[in-house]
């Protein structure tokens, strides 16, 4: 077995640890870095309760190892109100009653960061498929859905550029007309 | 479940991963996306000494065309294929496929290099590959080698991958000015894999389909070619008869297990459908590229 030293970003620190090559980054995350904003909803990747961004990216952080993090930028949901101030996305679930227990929000949250930070602008289905990797038992998602055209909203006239949406594929959907 | 110990190798040059590979041979494992190995090493269904991560081997995630066809280095993530104009553009069965692997999340880490060489009859992309008559470049100790993809799935989870290989790269050819593809799959619910999925790819000879392939997902031990649904296509017109016979020859063909997802007879008669609806719009593809 091996260990070893990793430097990580995470939410703007520098963070140095001694970890097991086995170690997942979520239990990095929440063990040794004792932020437990990030939850663990399953043993299967399916769930998506653990969602952060690495390098920008929203990923299942049970499902890579904590060693490749290394020299790589973690942000997780804490990284959000740092300064006490709801980001518009933690706003929108407030004002949309985007969740009931809690369990999936840090998650969601994450990946609709990740979303909105591609696509701006997002149309309902494109907020759906966005949110595809993430589950949630209680709200029966149309709240999650909201929370999140809240925030793109807000984030839209807050926003002092004017900065549109980027340009999207206009590749064939799923919807798509079939002719025999 | 956390894995079981392992030592870990995180190689920043092509030349070095080989040459760690072919020092650890069978007890190592690569490490792509890790999305379909961390998940079986938490089963503790893998449980490899070492394991050596292709992450840091940046240069290989790319897709460009070139010689005539497209290349998709290994590393390169579903969702750049689902961020590629040129794949949204040109190579529509390989955008379908895409748009429709796992979920958003896992998308942003699985590798289409990773999701050949698993050799899964429930990925997406062997189909994919199968009905585009792609080919893959591995590396080796002695240098780099093609194999046709007819050539590449062996048996359930086996390539022809030799033990100190690298996938690096996997080619499709260019599409022609009469090519369309469609690829369809069923699932019970996002992110999950398919109950059936049907890849065609074909060229039109005026109102005729020239030439096809077709590729299935997860109806059969190895991912597979439907031949016989091919040849009841081939120089036909896609009328009903036709669509409806090839589809019953796929039905006849394939050899799906039942489980959760359904019966045998459920999932032949799924098939039987879906070819018929990638055939027809793989048809209707190829006339608007046309026209
Ligand atoms: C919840 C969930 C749902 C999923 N749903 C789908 C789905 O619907 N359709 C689908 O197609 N897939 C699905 N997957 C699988 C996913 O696409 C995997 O990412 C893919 O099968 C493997 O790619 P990877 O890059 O993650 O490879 P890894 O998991 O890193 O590796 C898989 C195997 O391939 C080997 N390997 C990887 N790269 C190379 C290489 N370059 N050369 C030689 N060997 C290599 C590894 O050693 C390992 O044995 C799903 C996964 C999850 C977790
Ligand atoms: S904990 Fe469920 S996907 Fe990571
Ligand atoms: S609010 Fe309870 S799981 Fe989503």
């Amino acid at each position: 077995m091996s260990r070893h030293t990793i430097t990580v970003d995470v939410n703007g620190e520098t963070q140095t640890r001694e970890v097991d090559a086995r170690t997942l980054l979520v239990h990095f995350i929440r063990e040794d870095l004792s932020l437990t904003g990030t939850h663990i909803g399953c043993d299967t990747t399916s769930c998506g309760a653990c969602t952060v961004l690495l390098d920008g990216r929203a990923v299942k952080s049970c499902t890579v190892f904590a060693v490749q993090a290394d020299d790589r930028s973690v942000e997780t949901i804490e990284a959000l109100a740092a300064d006490g101030t709801l980001h518009p996305l933690q706003d929108g679930f407030w004002e949309k009653h985007g969740l009931q227990c809690g369990y999936c929000t840090p998650g969601m949250i994450m990946s609709a960061k990740h979303l909105l930070e591609k696509n701006p602008d997002p149309t309902e289905d494109e907020i759906r498929q966005g949110l595809g990797g993430n589950l949630c038992r209680c709200t029966g998602y149309n709240k999650i859905v909201e929370a999140v055209q809240y925030a793109a909203e807000k984030m839209l006239t807050e926003r002092p550029s004017g900065a549109t949406s980027a340009e999207r594929p206009s590749g064939a959907t799923a919807t798509e007309e079939v002719e025999a | 479940m956390i894995p079981g110990e392992f030592d870990y190798h995180s190689p920043t040059s092509l030349a070095d991963a080989v040459a760690l590979l072919d020092r650890f041979g069978d007890d190592a494992k690569l490490l792509a996306g890790g999305q379909s190995l961390i998940p079986a090493m938490r089963f503790r269904l893998a449980a490899p000494e070492t394991l050596i991560d292709l992450n840091r081997l940046t240069d290989l995630a790319y897709v460009r065309e070139q010689d005539g066809h497209l290349a998709i280095g290994a590393l390169t993530r579903e969702s750049a294929l689902e961020e590629s104009d040129l794949v949204q553009r040109r190579y529509s069965m390989l955008a379908d496929a895409a748009a429709v692997i796992a979920d958003p999340l896992v998308r942003n880490l699985a590798t289409v290099g990773g999701n050949i060489a698993h050799a899964d009859p429930a990925n997406d992309h062997p189909a994919v590959m199968l009905a585009y008559g792609a080919s893959v470049i591995a590396r080796g100790p002695d240098g780099e080698r093609a194999i046709g993809i007819d050539d590449f799935f062996t048996d359930l989870f086996e390539t022809s991958l030799e033990v100190n290989e690298i996938l690096t790269e996997i080619r499709i050819p260019a599409p022609s000015g009469t090519a369309g593809g469609a690829y369809v799959k069923v699932e019970r619910k996002v992110g999950d894999y398919a109950v059936s999925g049907v890849a065609a790819q074909l060229t039109m000879d005026g109102d005729r389909i020239r030439q096809i392939r077709i590729g299935l997902t997860n109806v059969n031990p190895v991912p597979m070619r439907a031949a016989d649904a091919e040849a009841a296509l081939a120089g036909q017109l896609p009328s009903e008869e036709t669509l409806e016979a090839a589809g019953q020859a796929a039905a006849a063909e394939c050899e799906p297990s039942p489980d959760l997802r359904g019966s045998e007879e459920y999932k032949r008669d799924l098939t039987r459908v879906l070819v018929k609806r990638a055939v027809a719009k793989a048809v209707s593809r190829a006339r608007r590229a046309q026209s």
